[in-house]
């Protein structure tokens, strides 16, 4: 979908990206993460020509961007910031139509389509079509940022930091959201973020970069269990780098058929092995009974098999 | 290194180049009723002057390393950053002198061979010329420091050998230093009487407005009466305010004589400076109410906590804090005033405003020269005099940056 | 609290205490009953030969007055918003400061100053005064341009860029909308002032409603100061709050 050939980026003499090399697949999470001045943000950038590559070559479907008209080459990608960029002169309905509007859709398919994306998102049309941004929370105005950058159902979507100037609870309600239009949705995602656990959540791949340079790209689970150097390890956490890999884990795997004592503390299905932990540890016990979705006990899951990487010991 | 034309440079100098050749850079005429034949720079330059040119195109067209960048207070910008600026400012000063004194000296010639009563003006070319150079001369000043105080001091600096020459008597047999050597002790008293006007009105102003901006700064019933009545006194063009305050005093000195003893009556300085005391109010009063509203509450709360009364809270904490908003107010206050005060001339309060109403009533030219230059030349200094104060209050702000929306209207002028 | 007000009342009786209206109605009142209330004034001014302005109709000094204001303030709006936004593209933008610095350093300067620098270059009459409201109108108006357009959001240009938009879409559709009420601030000064120098441009000659002021103080004639006085300042508090419905209108937040 995307590619990545030799991009090399320099700013009075500093190289802001230095020979970068990747192929984002049609469909997957790229998340681009690093320190301050690594180069994520330039990388991003580079893609709808916000700012243009020194050296390289930069491919969508094959085609080098530097072929396609700038302003068409942006309307065929969304694009959505940390401090969102909402037109204040406009409502949530306008805003979430610019697109549209420059593309020519007729009223009623863009209407359609506004509606569809607030629902999407949880807003309810009736109350927010009208509104202005000013009127939005921060997280309201970040959810029709997005919505925006989705509007004319662009193949790929780049995200800049989008979460950062959030709350911490709404910007998990939002990363989730946002793991969810990911995977109905099926657009090639590329996002920049400096949270590492943001980056664990989301991707499909990582892509981490120090000064401009790649140091690893990997799924978060091989990022986790194989850093390629020491750089890598502090980067993830080295200190919590044992918690981070079990939130990673799903506890299908280790979930047993036989119920648990009366008693146990309960665990959905659906959680990870961090959460298992911690619950045995909240709990002080040695065995969780696990429901699925409607509050049904489907299995059991011991401590013993959480911490020996053996076969489950019970059947 | 690249070849990089200076924008503003390269503009201020095609116009000049332009002025020099299209306008006349004085005029000669045979009396003082007669306007003059115009007299172009190239009558009073020798041949190779041409080549004085030169230094300009070279500094238009001069190799950088990179666009000269504005000073930041981390990045000073070292010495070889700054020879362009220096340059122009080295030229623009020499340019101006250069063409002064060459006007100066052809109107000493002109009183040698042409009758006495003739006359040699200053002409459009001359001002265009001041113009441009001081534009350039500004550019340049930009771009070597961020402090207001030094860029107004280069400033001068640049206008020093000028005005050396002045002093020197260059140029005393220009007609508008024949007027001002012909009335010079008018001249002054109208200066001096213009600097009584600006400052009689504005104490009473500040006296009355700070009080008023306290008080508006608890009850807000109280702001908001008070500040549609000053935006409407604001509105109303200088010229009637002070009309409509000539009867009023007229009547009240006739009913009570004692007040026409004082010289309070229709004319003169009591209208003029019961009007410009109004004007003054809406900028100082804004501007200390804008500066009370931003004083922290916590350092309120502590000066009460310290066991300060209202009064000393007020002047000694609340008034400090607020000086970096209402300096602002204040100098838009003063330098509206000194404007105003021109006006005031028509009333018959007298200032600088009556020599210029004289030559204008009277169709002398010089005249008019002779009482505006000088208000103009007041205004300014009074301006840069503030931004001094204000830049020690505040010392990392760039003044002549573009102003935050909200005080816009402090930045500028209220009314005519 | 007043617009809930306005909202609950009926339509006549808020046309009724529409303060504007009031204002208009007094100064239409005065421009044509002037002329006939001889008779008021003469009683006022005993001493006084001609107690009204009769030089020329009240109504054509009006039409005057409001032309030249006009046609400068237009001028000065076309010169300094197109100025503005100039400076404000990629390829003006080395002159930005200049500008800013220009459009500050030129307000120190009274505007009476550029009146009377006029009439050594163009004479007397209308013309001076065309050009001193001109170019010392074009000053707050350059000001405020530049001001409004730096009022922009980043975000919001980054992503109108973003999103595709080309620079005169972006200026049309962001810029202009979101500057506009910042530019009618910077017009309605210059024009409130232009009123004020305009009255004042009878000194060099042109006809206006500061006529009746200027004869009147040269020929100590308080009853011609009044009625010029009390003429112009209605018309400037009446430009004034249309501005200031205008601004109502145009702000896109509250």
């Amino acid at each position: 979908m995307i590619e990545f050939q030799n991009i090399g980026k320099s700013y009075d003499g500093v190289m802001a990206v230095d020979n970068l090399n990747l192929h984002i697949a049609q469909g997957e999470l790229v998340v681009f993460i690093g320190p301050s001045g690594s180069g994520k943000s330039t990388a991003l950038k580079m893609i709808n020509r916000m700012i243009d590559h020194d050296r390289g070559h930069i491919l969508l479907e094959g085609r080098e961007i530097d072929s396609f008209d700038v302003r068409e080459l942006r309307r065929r990608m969304g694009y959505a910031i940390q401090s969102v960029g909402l037109f204040p002169h406009w409502t949530v309905a306008r805003n979430i139509a610019t697109v549209p509007q420059l593309l020519g859709w007729p009223r009623e398919r863009i209407h359609q389509r506004v509606c569809e994306l607030l629902t999407l998102f949880g807003m309810a049309p009736a109350q927010f079509l009208q509104r202005l941004p000013h009127q939005l929370s921060g997280g309201q105005q970040q959810r029709v940022g997005v919505a925006r950058a989705l509007a004319a159902d662009p193949a790929v979507l780049l995200m800049d930091e989008p979460f950062g100037a959030l709350d911490p609870v709404t910007r998990a309600t939002l990363q989730l959201e946002l793991k969810r239009v990911h995977q109905s949705s099926g657009k090639t995602i590329v996002l920049v973020t400096h949270d590492i656990d943001e980056a664990l959540l989301l991707a499909d791949r990582i892509v981490l970069l120090n000064h401009g340079q790649v140091v690893q790209v990997a799924t978060p689970l091989a990022l986790l269990s194989n850093p390629a150097d020491d750089f890598v390890l502090d980067f993830v956490g080295r200190a919590d780098l044992g918690i981070k890999l079990l939130s990673l884990k799903p506890v299908a795997p280790l979930v047993c058929r036989a119920p648990a004592p009366p008693g146990s503390p309960t665990l959905a299905n659906t959680a990870s092995l961090r959460e298992a932990v911690a619950t045995l540890a909240v709990h002080g016990a040695s065995v969780l009974s696990i429901v699925n979705l409607q509050q049904e006990v489907v299995g059991s899951l011991h401590a013993a098999d959480v911490f020996s990487p053996a076969t489950p010991s019970h059947g | 290194m690249r070849w990089q034309a200076h924008p503003v440079l390269a503009v201020c100098t095609t116009l000049g180049l332009w002025a020099a050749w299209a306008l006349p850079v004085a005029r000669l005429a045979p009396n003082r009723l007669l306007s003059g034949e115009p007299v172009f720079l190239s009558a009073l330059l020798p041949g190779w002057a041409g080549w004085m040119v030169l230094p300009l195109i070279v500094l238009v067209f001069s190799p950088t390393q990179a666009p000269a960048p504005i000073p930041t207070v981390s990045a000073p910008g070292g010495l070889m950053d700054r020879w362009h600026p220096v340059t122009t400012l080295l030229l623009m000063a020499a340019l101006l002198a250069g063409l002064f004194w060459l006007v100066g000296r052809y109107a000493q010639q002109v009183t040698f061979t042409e009758s006495r009563l003739a006359r040699t003006s200053l002409g459009a070319g001359f001002w265009s010329l001041l113009a441009l150079a001081w534009l350039a001369s500004l550019d340049a000043v930009q771009h070597l420091t961020r402090s207001a105080v030094l860029r107004h001091a280069l400033m001068g600096g640049v206008a020093l050998p000028f005005v050396t020459l002045l002093m020197l008597g260059v140029g005393h047999d220009l007609s508008i230093l024949k007027e001002y050597a012909n009335r010079d002790d008018v001249f002054w008293t109208a200066v001096r009487r213009h600097l009584q006007i600006v400052a009689v009105a504005t104490l009473p102003s500040v006296l009355l407005a700070l009080p008023l901006a306290w008080a508006c700064s608890r009850f807000t019933r109280l702001r908001q009466a008070v500040f549609p009545l000053l935006n409407i006194i604001q509105t109303i063009p200088s010229i009637a305010l002070f009309g409509l305050f000539m009867a009023p005093l007229a009547w009240l000195a006739l009913r009570f004589p004692a007040l026409s003893q004082a010289g309070i009556s229709g004319v003169g300085l009591a209208p003029a400076v019961l009007a410009l005391v109004l004007y003054s109010l809406l900028p100082i009063t804004r501007s200390a109410l804008a500066g009370l509203d931003q004083v922290p509450e916590a350092t309120q709360t502590a000066a009460r906590a310290m066991g300060m009364s209202a009064g000393q809270i007020f002047w000694r904490v609340e008034l400090p804090l607020a000086l970096p908003v209402l300096l602002p107010g204040l100098r838009t206050a003063v330098v509206q005033t000194i404007g105003l005060a021109a006006v005031t001339a028509l009333v018959g309060a007298g200032g600088l405003g009556s020599l210029m109403f004289d030559g204008l009533f009277s169709a002398a030219n010089d005249l008019v020269l002779l009482g505006v230059l000088p208000i103009v030349l007041l205004a300014m200094l009074v301006d840069a005099l503030f931004k001094a104060a204000i830049s020690f209050t505040r010392p990392a702000t760039v003044l002549d940056g573009a102003p935050p929306v909200a005080q816009l209207a402090d930045a500028g002028r209220y009314t005519a | 609290m007043a617009e809930a007000d306005t909202a609950n009342t009926p339509r006549p009786t808020r046309w009724v205490r529409d303060p504007l209206l009031w204002v208009l109605a007094a100064f239409g009142a005065l421009t044509y009953g002037l002329p006939h209330a001889e008779g008021v004034f003469g009683a006022l001014f005993p001493e006084l030969e001609r107690p009204v302005y009769l030089q020329e109709p009240f109504a054509e000094l009006v039409w005057r007055h409001l032309a030249l204001v006009l046609v400068s303030s237009a001028l000065a709006t076309a010169v300094g918003l197109g100025a503005g936004i100039a400076v404000t593209r990629r390829s003006g933008r080395v002159f930005e400061p200049m500008m800013q610095t220009l459009a500050a350093t030129g307000q120190t300067l009274p505007p009476i100053a550029v009146l009377a620098l006029a009439v050594p270059v163009v004479g007397f009459g209308d013309r001076p005064a065309l050009i001193a409201l001109a170019l010392y109108g074009l000053l707050p108006v350059l000001q405020a341009a530049l001001a409004g357009l730096a009022a922009v959001p980043q975000a919001a240009l980054e992503s109108a860029r973003a999103m595709g938009m080309t620079p005169a879409q972006v200026l049309r559709q962001v810029e202009i909308p979101l500057a506009l009420p910042v530019w009618l601030a910077g017009v309605r000064t210059s024009v409130i002032i232009n009123i004020g120098t305009a009255a004042i441009a009878s000194t060099v000659g042109a006809k206006t409603l500061g006529s009746p002021l200027i004869v009147g103080l040269s020929g100590f004639n308080t009853a011609y100061v009044i009625q010029g006085a009390l003429l112009v300042g209605l018309l400037a508090v009446a430009v004034d709050m249309g501005f200031e419905r205008l601004a109502r209108r145009v702000a896109w937040s509250n």
